[in-house]
This record gives C-alpha cells, structure tokens and sequence, in this order.
C-alpha cells in the first residue's frame, strides 16, 4: 500500500515562479508570488492573518483558479496551461484537501465521505484498493486517525463531533495517496491538545503514503511539528485597489 | 470521465433523501398537478366517448327546424326542449319514401318525477342502438302493449323504487314538481330497461297513443273546465296523434343519407331538419372544444406552477448548500458536474412527480370508477395512457429538467465564483 519516497529528481513537487492572479469581476483583490516551491514529501506551515491572500492563495495552488501570469508547476505540469476541465481532473488525481471546517457533505456515510475523491480520480481509486478494497483502504485509514471504523462507517456525518468530522475530512484527502494535502485551517476549532494529535496521526499518514503536507494557520506555535515555517506575507503580495 | 457520470446521480439521489420532506412535498404537488393534468384528459375523452356511444344505428334525426345541435340535444340527450312539432303528415311522408327502411317517432314534453317521458312505438325498443350497435334489454318485464303501459329506465326504476305493475302518474309539463298532474289517467309500470349509461335510463316510455290519451281533454296546457273524459271513455276515441316532437330514421342504405336529408330540408309543407347524428357530434365538440381547452390550459399551468415550486425549492437551498458545492470541487468535481448534479435533482423530482401522479390518477379512477358511472353516466375507461398522454407526460419531465438549468446555473456560477472559499 505505501509509496516509497519519490525517486531522486525534480525535488520539488510544486513550484511558483512570478505568479500573478486577480479575482474577475468587482472583488478587484489580487495576489502576486514571487517565488514559492514546496519540495516533495515535506511538511510546510504557512502562516497568515486572515486577509492576506490565504484562500486565493491554496485557490491557486489547487488549481481552482489559474493565474493571469506566471508559471504555477504542479509535479511538472504547468497548471496555468491547462484547460479548466484538465485542471479539476489534475486536482481529482493529485490533492487531497482539507478545510477549515464543514468538512463533509451532509448526506452519505462516513466511509462514502472518505472514498468520495475515488469517484473522480482513477489513479486514486487504484492506489487506494491495490491491497484489498477501497473500502477496507477507508476503513484502516479510519481507523489509523483514531477513529473506530467499524462503529463510524455507517453513521450519518451529522452525528459526529467536529474533531472526529476533521479526522474522516483527513482520511479523505489521504485515501488514494495524493502527492499533495493541501489543510486550510483544519484545526482552528481544536483545543490545542487535540490541535497536536490531529497533526501527529495526519503527518503519520502523509508520511506512509509520500504525500506533501501544505497547511495555512494563524497559529504559529504550530510551527515546531513542520519541516519548515513560512509567512504568506513574505511570499505573496496581496492587493486590493480602491477601484471597483 | 466515466467516474463523473457513475457519481452524479448516486449523489442527487443522496442529496434528495437528506431533504427528504421538502423533497417528497414537491414531488406530491408535482404529482396532483400531472394526476389533474392527465383527469381532465381522461373525463374529455371519457365524456366525448359516453357522448359518442350514446346514439349508434341512427342515420338521420328528423326533427322541426332548428340548428343540428339542438335537434340532437332534445332528441337524444333530452336537454332543452324542440322548438317545434312535425305534423303527423309529415312523419307519414317521410316514412314511406323508399329509402327508409324503419323510422321511429319521438314525442317529448311531459314529466314523470323530474324524469322526461317519451312517447314511441314498441320499434323503437329494438331500433334504438347504443355503444357500437348494442340494443336495449329488458332486466324485468316486457315493451308496452296496453294504452296504459310505461317502460322506464334504470336509473327511474332505481330512484323512485320502482317494480313492474306499479302505477304511475304522468306530469304534464317538465319540472321536478309538477302542478297539474294527469292524475285521472295513470300509467302501470309494464317493463325496466337494463342499465345503458345513456339518458334512456332517466326516461319513462309510453306508446304515442298514451301520450295522445292524457291530453284528449286538455285545451291550451290545462284541463278543459267541466269536461273530464274517464280512462274508459278514452280506449274508445281515436287517439292516432297529431304531431310529434322528431323522428329517428334508419336507412336501407347509407348512400341515400346525403339525398333524403336535403329531401327533408327542403321540404315544402313544412319547415324540417334532418341531421346525422355524428356529423351534429363533431359540431358540438367544435362548440365545446373551446371550454375543453381553456381548462387543459388551466391544468397545464398548474402543473407550471408545481415546477415553478420545485425551482423555487431547490433555489433556497442553494446558499446553504454552497459549501456542499466547494467540497465536491475540492475533490475534482467540476462545475459542470455540479450543473449536471442540481439539474439531475429536479429532473428526478419531476419523474418522481410524474410517475406518482400517473399512479394515483389509475388508482382514483379504478376507485371513482363505479360511482362516476352511476352518478353522471360517465364510463371512464382504464385505459394505458395514449400516445399523446405519454407525450405530455414526457413533456413534463423535460420540462422539469429544463427548469432546474436554472439554479443548476446559478450553481455552477456560484462555485465559479467561490473557488476555494467557503461561504455558509
């Protein structure tokens, strides 16, 4: 099941080089990077205050937007040139995405939560059932974030709290062994004890399958269970011209 | 690609049953609008067939001048009254021209309980066809032979209780309650037709002569004062009649109908119609055509309107599902599946809709069946719906798709929009 880490090579799996990205329309908010590389396997925290540029920012990386400028290089593949449809499909088969919270759609189980990234990547829905079933790949990653499978599977996600509702958010961006976790505040409704085991099982996880693991926090105290520390403001410029 | 497809509907129908109250009430209010929409197809054709079937052997109605639709509405349906009589020696004429295998006379204008009483001959028991040919048959006695002898309905002999040898009174004139009654001369209750569900069972047959017998001391729609004439006395007078309301005809052969009608409307000693029974059907539908089509409009725009409420649905529910929309980009969906996800919700309302409607309308009619056919005359036949009925049924599931484009669209600029962020 595990991915060996990534062969010698290009080190780093994604890379920014003069990015420049303005919003459509009257939100007239643009985001400019200079540089910015995130090497294959590592554990990168970005710190920013909320205004900076964080959402546009992880929008960007994911592909949900493309940058009017600049080369955005994801595993090589340069995503400004792709088309819209090339873009979702690349985020299906190569980012596993946790949000701040809300996590989980309403309807379906937990383990249709988990294993919904399979139903739009291929690859992951390989990787994930090459040891058994998809299935049995939900439940052990389940069951590795601390959480009891075999109790969860079936329940509703509205029932759970909303620690347990950020583990199967992490299971699901894990499954299929995606080479980037992208979090974008995934503990903020923690208390801190929780924060640092929620951290400790994800990075255990991405560990085991090679993944990179970008996160945005406010909360630099984080920073000591990171390969490396960054602040946004030093690496993306945000603007937001009076103009409509 | 494949996965996306496999995907959106396993998610709509997941999402539907996460709002399963509003889901279901908008499929119910989809349902009544296609049951009504589908009713009222099924009464027009159910009403037009019962009309249809109500006169069958007939090739000519012989009645006074007037327009066809009357003629056919006083002679057959007993609805309105004749402006006119035909004299006795008109009816004579008409009868022995060479193309008229057998005719029947017609004489309307007396009451029985609120039911119409008809004076005829014992031909017409057997010349008398309904639904494709069929004749009527007696369920207890036999045709009138005697001066004094009815034939009612079914529908009279079940509403006012009736058995063969009872005595009734014959009411002149047409109300439910009736003045002037022919008390001095009752009528015996001599044979009960089968039910037909056509006006014959809401009429009281006497012979012509019967009819002639209760006025013979009549003058001007009341009794003549100081005269009375016994029922005795009137077996002996001459009682051949002077006039008749109208006349059914049968004809040797149907290619004579065309002369012997102009024949009669231009008949000299007297103003007369003769009309074919079905082409005076096709011009009432040409009249009532307009009533029939304001109330398919009427339905079609309630079931608009339940689609309009779908729409209406599925939009308030977006904002809170915006985040619902940022998870399944954020795991590759694109924001043509989530177009494609909301637009599969409301074209799955809409056939959810369509088939419980269908349902229910097969299971009113199966139920209402008995008694609308008791209570109008109405046969409503439980049919598989027509081909036009399938077509409107798959016009509203189109349309019901179509519509949900809507906040299908309104979605998919929404998380265009929104990108990473989300909104709640």
């Amino acid at each position: 099941m595990q991915r060996h880490a990534p062969a010698p090579g290009p080190a780093d799996i994604v890379r920014m080089q003069d990015v420049h990205f303005c919003w459509p329309g009257a939100r007239s908010f643009s985001l400019s990077v200079d540089a910015f590389t995130l090497p294959a396997g590592a554990k990168v925290l970005l710190v920013g205050a909320s205004g900076t540029g964080k959402s546009t920012f992880l929008s960007l990386l994911c592909g949900i937007v493309a940058p009017s400028s600049g080369t955005l290089e994801v595993m090589g593949t340069d995503l400004a040139r792709l088309s819209h449809s090339t873009r979702d499909r690349f985020r299906a088969e190569h980012f596993g995405i946790i949000f701040q919270m809300f996590n989980l759609l309403p309807y379906g189980s937990v383990l249709d939560n988990v294993m919904l990234p399979l139903s739009f990547s291929l690859t992951r829905a390989e990787r994930a059932a090459k040891n058994g079933t998809a299935e049995d790949e939900a439940r052990r990653l389940l069951d590795s974030l601390g959480l009891d499978a075999a109790l969860l599977s079936g329940y509703s996600t509205a029932a759970l709290s909303v620690g347990q509702q950020q583990r199967v958010a992490a299971a699901r961006a894990l499954i299929g062994a995606p080479e980037v976790i992208v979090a974008d505040e995934p503990t903020s409704a923690l208390d801190r004890n929780r924060q640092l085991a929620f951290l400790d099982l994800l990075f255990a996880e991405a560990e085991k399958a090679g993944s990179a693991v970008i996160m945005v926090s406010h909360e630099e105290e984080l920073g000591s269970r990171f390969d490396k520390v960054l602040r946004l403001d030093e690496i993306a410029r945000a603007e937001r011209s009076a103009a409509a | 690609m494949s996965v996306h497809r496999h995907i959106v509907p396993r998610l709509a129908m997941q999402s539907l049953g996460n709002r399963a109250l509003t889901a279901s009430l908008t499929v119910l209010a989809i349902a009544f609008s296609v049951m009504l929409l589908l009713g009222v197809e099924k009464v027009r054709t159910g009403a037009r067939q019962s009309f249809a079937d109500t006169i069958s052997g007939t090739d000519l109605i012989v009645g006074a001048r007037s327009g066809g639709i009357q003629l056919l509405l006083y002679s057959v349906f007993r609805i309105g009254n004749a402006t006119n009589n035909v004299t006795w020696q008109s009816y004579d004429n008409i009868a022995k021209r060479p193309e008229v295998a057998w005719i029947v006379p017609l004489s309307l204008g007396d009451s029985h309980h609120g039911f119409r009483v008809l004076g005829t001959t014992p031909e017409y028991f057997q010349r008398y066809k309904y639904r494709h040919g069929q004749s009527l048959a007696f369920a207890d006695g036999v045709p009138f032979n005697d001066l004094f002898d009815a034939v009612i309905g079914a529908d009279v002999a079940k509403t006012l209780g009736y058995k063969v040898g009872d005595p009734i009174v014959v009411a002149h004139g047409l109300g439910s309650v009736a003045f002037v009654e022919h008390e001095d001369k009752p009528f015996r209750v001599a044979g009960i037709l089968e039910k037909t569900g056509t006006p014959v069972d809401r009429t009281v047959h006497v012979s012509l002569e019967g009819i002639e017998a209760i006025h013979v001391d009549w003058q001007g729609g009341m009794p003549a004062p100081g005269q009375t004439i016994g029922a005795d006395e009137v077996r002996q007078m001459d009682l051949k009649p002077k006039a008749i309301t109208a006349a059914l005809v049968g004809l040797k052969s149907k290619l004579a109908t065309f002369k012997l009608q102009r024949a009669i409307n231009e008949y000299r000693q007297e103003p007369l119609s003769a009309i074919m029974p079905g082409a005076a059907l096709q011009e009432l539908w040409g009249l009532v055509g307009t009533a029939e089509t304001a109330l398919a409009v009427v339905s079609a725009m309630v079931v608009a309107t339940a689609l309009l409420g779908m729409v209406t649905m599925i939009l308030t529910t977006l904002n809170e599902r915006r985040r619902e929309m940022a998870i399944l980009r954020s795991v590759g969906a694109r924001p043509s599946t989530i177009l494609g996800l909301l637009a599969t919700e409301a074209g799955l309302l809409t056939l959810a809709g369509v088939t419980l409607g269908v349902v229910m309308l097969y299971a009113a009619l199966a139920l209402l069946r008995p008694w609308v056919d008791a209570t109008y005359g109405l046969d409503l036949s439980i049919d598989p719906p027509t081909q036009r009925e399938w077509l409107m049924l798959a016009g509203i599931v189109a349309a019901g798709f179509l519509a949900g484009l809507l906040p299908a669209l309104r979605a998919y600029r929404m998380s265009l929009a929104d990108g990473m962020t989300v909104r709640t």
